[in-house]
């Protein structure tokens, strides 16, 4: 327990010292000011079409911070000194999607408010959104990491990694987006159910990654 | 720690095979042999880190790596850097301080690792393991880029290691001021594979 507490603080603490925690809010925001430019500033359109753009944007966020979250720990030796002191691969993973989400999932969360005012969305849809984000957000972090170990060493691996995660990320767009026009509350369980599918396996699969990728 | 008979295999091809290697307390050994010919990848076996093509690797103990990586985090200071795994292996501010002191890095403690030089971070990296408290030192070329009060440095540190009943295993083209130990030209075992 206290290993994994010193993990995900020196991981959260990296990822404040590198400021890469900046990159997905500016992209959220930076899309939701262009938005009106491209379809006009029609209250009705952009209020029915603006929060599925988001999710779009929530969803390509994600993908920013991707050559950031284990390849340069790889490349300077740090999981193997972490593997070195007998810590697993999963539980490294594990306190990086904590360290990971905390990072990303919130601010993202905050930026929708002002990214929501912009596409004059109301209220109903700003709190449908916001909870669908925070049962969306770990599922993206998590799908983010898991493309992150897998392409971890590989060149060009930013782009390989924006390959590899949009079809996953699928599921996500459709019933995070669905969330939203549908008033029954189906899409947010089923949101929550690829959630944490994802947030299950990723420890796992992403771990057998770095140890396959060891060399 | 004791290896027996173990091969290595990297991309399709053997490096080496049949090293036997048995290091009690206060043992130590030193491999020999030109580049390419499998050292670290030895030592990473040793570590735990790659597995064994064929042949066995009993440890018992901690296991503590330097090799060309530095794994420190760039922009902290160097005492808050080395900190984490100090942290990491459980062990107090004193014994870090104790080990920055017997690598002569005290004075540098609150500078960020980026503005270290070569030789600086290779000490850091000395004093991680020094302050690891961890049996078995695995030591990959430990000498390259140190000057020769450093070296001294190293040699002292290793010596006390050895007195205080740990193991040592190195890899270096430099010679190392240690006095005795075993020595495992990795060239011979090399033939061996080529001729299998």
């Amino acid at each position: 327990m206290r290993t994994m507490w010193l993990l995900t603080r020196r991981d959260l603490g990296q990822a404040w010292r590198s400021a890469g925690l900046w990159l997905p809010v500016a992209f959220l925001l930076l899309v939701a000011s262009l938005y009106p430019f491209a379809v006009g500033p029609d209250a009705a359109l952009l209020g029915r079409t603006g929060g599925g753009m988001l999710w779009i944007a929530a969803l390509l966020a994600s993908l920013l911070p991707v050559d950031r979250l284990v390849t340069p720990d790889r490349d300077s030796g740090v999981l193997d000194q972490i593997a070195l002191r007998g810590i697993g691969e999963e539980l490294i993973v594990l306190a990086r999607l904590i360290a990971h989400w905390l990072g990303f999932g919130p601010p993202l969360m905050i930026a929708t408010l002002p990214a929501a005012a912009l596409l004059k969305l109301d209220g109903a849809t700003v709190i449908l959104l916001e909870a669908g984000l925070l049962i969306g957000t770990p599922a993206l972090a998590a799908l983010g990491l898991l493309v992150a170990t897998l392409t971890a060493g590989l060149r060009s691996s930013g782009a390989l990694a924006g390959l590899l995660a949009l079809p996953l990320a699928v599921p996500l767009l459709i019933f995070g987006a669905g969330t939203l026009g549908d008033g029954s509350g189906a899409a947010l369980k089923f949101l929550g159910a690829a959630s944490l599918l994802l947030v299950a396996i990723t420890p796992f699969a992403g771990g057998a990654a770095i140890r396959a990728g060891r060399e | 720690m004791r290896l027996s008979d173990v091969a290595c295999l990297r991309g399709g091809r053997m490096l080496f095979r049949g090293v036997d290697l048995d290091l009690k307390a206060g043992g130590s050994a030193l491999l020999a042999g030109p580049n390419g010919v499998g050292k670290s990848s030895l030592l990473r076996i040793c570590a735990g880190l790659l597995p064994a093509f064929a042949g066995t690797v009993e440890r018992r103990g901690g296991v503590a790596l330097t090799d060309e990586r530095l794994a420190l985090d760039m922009e902290r200071p160097l005492r808050k850097a080395l900190g984490f795994w100090a942290r990491l292996d459980g062990v107090d501010d004193g014994t870090l301080d104790r080990a920055l002191d017997a690598m002569a890095l005290l004075a540098l403690a609150d500078l960020p690792v980026r503005m270290l030089s070569t030789g600086q971070r290779k000490r850091a990296m000395l004093a991680r393991v020094i302050a690891s408290g961890a049996a078995i030192w695995l030591l990959d070329e430990p000498g390259n880029g140190l000057d020769n009060a450093s070296l001294k440095l190293l040699g002292a540190a290793v010596s006390r290691h050895l007195a205080a009943g740990g193991i040592m295993l190195a890899a270096s083209h430099q010679p190392l001021p240690l006095a005795d130990h075993a020595r495992i030209d990795l060239r011979i075992h090399a033939a061996e594979a080529e001729s299998a």
